[in-house]
């Protein structure tokens, strides 16, 4: 699945961004490309920038320099709803309106679609129904979204992204808050849409076992800067976790697919060790 | 109680949707909106009845029956019903872009603002009723212009909105305040009695203005209003759907600034109706969304029936319309939360 | 500093380390230090220049010169700005974190309102014209309208959002009737319009008498609270998992709440801002936490109230300008600021 990136023209990719909040930079000069049709899972530690990188990617912020490309344009230049048909993005926080039921927000994924005439058509409906039934939502079609469990909301949020049916979906930590079942539905829901649906997905996972596992293509961060891309089993290795992450483990073969697996260092192991490891651990035991 | 929507689709591919209850609300409030119109054109000193009234808008009534409809009473309630809409449509965007219910003009200071200009005209110069107009609908634009201008900092978040909001207007309450302390009595009373909003002695003359700019403004605004719905999901899920946050953000607000300016110069602050009509719409109509038409019909029919109480109760020049808003607003208000705590849902 | 996500996202919840707690009790002291100076400038400071051995005099060798009635006169309407000041820092705080709200204030619940539409009563249709005889009026019609609002919000079921509205419907009606009896009746709009706006200058020992005891027992009880509001904080659910009494904690906090505002607008007229501002303004450096947020409340509160009094006497010489006229000018602009310049940081 992992392609030479350089060879091929991808639909979505950064070109040399600085990315900042006010005078506060994130990442200097940092050049992304995601590979058409894959799965590219983002890790990193917290406060890396993958988030941010999300965002821009996402055009929800703008690069202080540099430019995300999307198919080829730059995509502030882009009409907005063209964008918006090509590709989706699942925040971390959204606000569900009072008194809404899921079937009405689902629905509001097919705006970019829509037109002050043209507000509501049979393919709409048909879209709609289909997100709900992939997400397993469709039962809950006329419930209010806030008497939802958190499990429910996110697959109810995530039907609304299906809903914009755009090649290209971005997803800022879609498992956060989701206990380990839920997890494992959501990026099972994901792996599908891509395998199936041939869709691009780009996920923010805080899980680097989760990530390993799911990912065609994996990028971490660290600082604002990629220490390592590729596909799971050529890149995760003891060595990039304890650059990544600052965490001694093992990487083991996953039992159930062959995929990565970390295993962090037994505590002590780490301790004696000394280098990396977590400071309260150490003074604990000396 | 799920939303009722249907959908009218044309063979071309062109398709409507509507939500049934809804159109209904806002049928019903336009028809009431009306009703009490024509009611309100019949009450007065020379009672007409309403049959009468029909016939004179439509031209064929009597001369002497001519001159009361459609010189005095008509412009009177024309203005009511456009100042009403009027107040109903700008709450409803302010509530909605501010993601707040109680970020309606009113709180944000705008009917302060238009206030102060009347008051300025009022008690600093012993002004014209047509330049104390022309005052408030400076003041109201200024102040617009000087909250969305502080709470601008890469983009105009709904929070800050309403707290730079509450500030401004705390500052030109207090300069209301000041300056009616500072007023003879006679300034003072003319002052208390702008200020609580009132339509008596409305012309032509403040029809037209209004008129014209609503028919720019109405239209303009529900076009956006599909791109404010989906601003409720928050400025991310929005514009991940393509909608232009900001550009939407500001068209709207400066749509609602000049609405609420324009209808606080032609009547007065009127209290509480752009706070209350939009809470109003949205329980009848059991809608998620801005519900921009059921508000502006909410507004109209509100103004106009608390007009005709007014009368009715009062006499037709003792108490100003926007005492009886609040009195109205505020009680129907409170009887939807008793009945809604019943039902069991806010 | 690398940040994952947004500033306006990130929400502050990393529990106090030793040394910021200092920081904070020593600016608690700070800010009582600060009231102090307050406190003697509005004794030394007036429309009527005193030298300070007049003042002196006036506090400990009273003996009933003009003076010392002028200093007598600075002294009650000085112990009436603290209280009622603290009175009203408290009271916008709790309502605050009840409403979860940051537009609550003691307008906001109706509670200015229900003064006012008492007041008014009682100027017109029951001829009270003396302020201590407005003082009980004032109190119960506070009083009467923030247990209304309690009900029709929804009493044990009672949510943020429900409570604002009815306490603002509240408002609607009853400012409709003030407006209304002020328009019909011209020696109720004489009164009326001094009386709303806010002022200490009437200020007199038997008001603060008849008012003293339930501020003390509203700050005892406000202050009480910042525990069980801390846990509602977090929403109901995380309240009701931490073991809160969700019920119990919203009505003694309307009950603090109506008692500080209604005995502080019973005695000073209804002073709007400093409620809703000082616990913003509070918040921006204490973080969310109320057990830092009421005490700061308290002292910063007086300090608006005081020096805004304080330069009301000064700037229009002879005249004054009423306290609640310069709180919102010197504040307004400050509040501004403070949202501009910060996050604000969420309820």
């Amino acid at each position: 699945m992992s392609k030479n990136r350089r060879s091929t023209v991808n639909r979505l990719s950064a070109e040399n961004v600085t990315l900042a909040y006010d005078q506060r930079v994130i990442a200097e000069q940092l050049s992304v490309e995601i590979p058409d049709n894959s799965f590219t899972v983002i890790v990193g530690p917290n406060a890396c920038g993958k988030s941010t990188l999300l965002r821009a990617l996402s055009r929800m912020l703008k690069p202080s320099e540099g430019r995300v490309l999307l198919d080829g344009q730059t995509i502030q230049s882009m009409p907005a709803k063209k964008v918006a048909r090509t590709l989706g993005l699942l925040p971390q926080s959204s606000i569900a309106p009072d008194g809404i039921t899921v079937g009405d927000l689902v629905g509001r994924g097919r705006y970019p679609h829509q037109g002050i005439l043209r507000q509501w058509s049979t393919e709409d409906e048909r879209v709609v129904q289909e997100s709900m039934r992939q997400t397993g939502v469709a039962e809950l079609a006329d419930r209010y979204v806030d008497e939802l469990s958190g499990g429910q909301r996110q697959r109810v949020w995530i039907a609304m992204a299906l809903a914009q049916q755009t090649p290209l979906l971005l997803l800022d930590e879609p498992t956060t808050f989701l206990d380990i079942q839920h997890q494992i539905d959501v990026l099972d829901l994901c792996a599908e849409l891509h395998e199936e649906q041939g869709r691009t997905l780009v996920a923010v996972l805080h899980d680097l076992n989760h990530a390993a596992r799911y990912a065609t293509h994996l990028i971490a961060l660290r600082e604002g800067r990629i220490i390592a891309e590729g596909a799971p089993k050529d890149i995760v290795t003891a060595g990039l976790v304890e650059e990544v992450f600052g965490l001694r483990c093992q990487v083991i073969d996953d039992p159930e697919t062959g995929t990565p697996l970390v295993v962090p260092a037994a505590r002590k192991a780490r301790v004696g060790a000394g280098a990396g490891a977590g400071k309260a651990a150490a003074t604990e035991a000396s | 109680m799920k939303t009722t929507n249907r959908t009218v689709r044309t063979p071309g591919g062109l398709s409507v949707r509507l939500d049934v209850r809804a159109f209904t609300v806002v049928f019903l409030l336009l028809v009431a909106a009306l009703t009490a119109s024509v009611v309100l054109i019949g009450t007065g000193d020379f009672p007409i009845p309403a049959a009468d009234v029909l016939r004179t808008l439509f031209g064929e009534g009597n001369a002497g029956q001519e001159f009361i409809v459609n010189e005095l009473r008509l412009p009177r309630v024309l203005v009511g019903l456009l100042v009403g809409a009027s107040l109903g449509l700008g709450g409803a965007l302010f509530q909605s872009i501010s993601r707040n219910p109680l970020g309606s003009p009113d709180v944000l200071g705008l009917g302060q603002g238009a206030t102060a200009g009347a008051l300025t005209v009022i008690v600093l110069f012993s002004g014209s009723a047509n330049q104390v107009a022309a005052g408030a609908l400076v003041g109201g634009l200024v102040t617009g212009l000087a909250i969305y201008v502080l709470a601008w900092k890469r983009g105009v978040h709904g929070y800050r909105l309403v707290l730079v909001g509450i500030g401004v207007s705390a500052i030109v309450t207090a300069v209301n305040g000041y300056l009616l302390t500072k007023s003879d009595i006679v300034d003072a009373a003319r002052a208390v009695v702008w200020m609580t909003g009132s339509l008596d002695g409305r012309d032509w003359a403040q029809v037209w203005p209004l008129l014209g700019l609503c028919a720019v403004l109405v239209p303009l605004v529900l076009c956006n209003g599909r791109g404010l719905r989906m601003m409720e999901m928050g400025d991310d899920v929005s514009y991940a759907l393509g909608v232009r946050v900001e550009r939407v953000r500001l068209l709207l607000m400066v749509a609602a600034v000049l609405l609420t300016a324009s209808a606080t110069a032609a009547a007065g602050p009127v209290s509480f109706v752009a706070l209350t009509a939009p809470q109003l719409a949205r329980r009848l109509t059991r809608a998620p969304g801005p519900n921009l038409l059921a508000s502006l019909s909410m507004g109209a029919a509100l103004l106009v029936i608390a007009d005709w109480l007014s009368q009715r109760a009062f006499g037709a020049e003792q108490l100003p319309v926007g005492v009886v808003t609040g009195v109205l607003g505020g009680v129907y208000l409170l009887w939807l939360l008793v009945t809604e705590r019943k039902a069991g849902r806010i | 500093m690398l940040v994952d996500s947004p500033p306006e996202q990130r929400a502050e919840t990393a529990p106090a380390p030793p040394t910021r707690r200092a920081i904070r009790a020593f600016g608690l002291l700070l800010a009582v230090a600060i009231l102090v100076l307050v406190a003697l400038a509005s004794i030394a400071i007036g429309a009527k220049e005193l030298s300070l051995g007049q003042v002196w005099h006036g506090l400990f060798e009273d003996s009933g010169t003009y003076g010392d009635v002028v200093v007598a006169e600075r002294l009650s309407r000085t112990v009436l700005g603290l209280l009622a000041g603290a009175a009203l820092g408290l009271a916008g705080a709790v309502l605050q974190a009840l409403t979860r709200n940051p537009l609550a204030d003691p307008g906001l619940l109706g509670i200015n309102a229900g003064a006012s539409a008492a007041v008014v009563t009682a100027v017109t249709f029951l001829g009270i014209t003396s302020l201590s005889g407005y003082v009980w009026f004032a109190f119960f019609g506070a009083a009467a309208v923030g247990a209304l609002v309690w009900f029709l919000g929804g009493s044990r079921g009672a949510t943020p959002v429900r409570l604002a509205l009815a306490g603002t419907a509240i408002s609607a009606a009853l400012y409709g009737y003030l407006q209304a009896v002020m328009i019909m009746d011209d020696a109720a709009l004489g009164k009326m319009r001094f009386w709303t706006v806010g002022s200490l200058s009437a200020a007199n020992e038997s008001t603060i008498r008849q008012v003293l005891p339930f501020l003390l027992a509203g700050m005892v009880l406000a202050l009480a609270l910042s525990r069980p509001l801390n846990a509602m904080a977090m929403g109901d659910d995380t309240a009701k998992a931490l073991g809160a009494n969700l019920n119990r904690t919203r009505a003694l906090s309307m009950l603090a709440a109506t008692v500080l505002c209604g005995a502080a607008t019973a005695a000073c007229g209804p002073i709007v801002f400093v409620g809703l501002m000082v616990p913003h303004v509070v918040r921006s450096f204490t973080g969310p936490d109320l057990r830092w947020i009421l005490p700061y409340a308290a002292i910063l509160s007086p300090v608006l109230l005081l020096g805004a009094d304080v330069i009301g006497r000064i700037v229009a010489r002879p005249a004054e300008l009423q306290v609640g006229i310069i709180t919102a000018i010197l504040g307004g602009p400050v509040f501004i600021y403070l949202v501009r310049r910060r996050r604000t940081a969420q309820l």
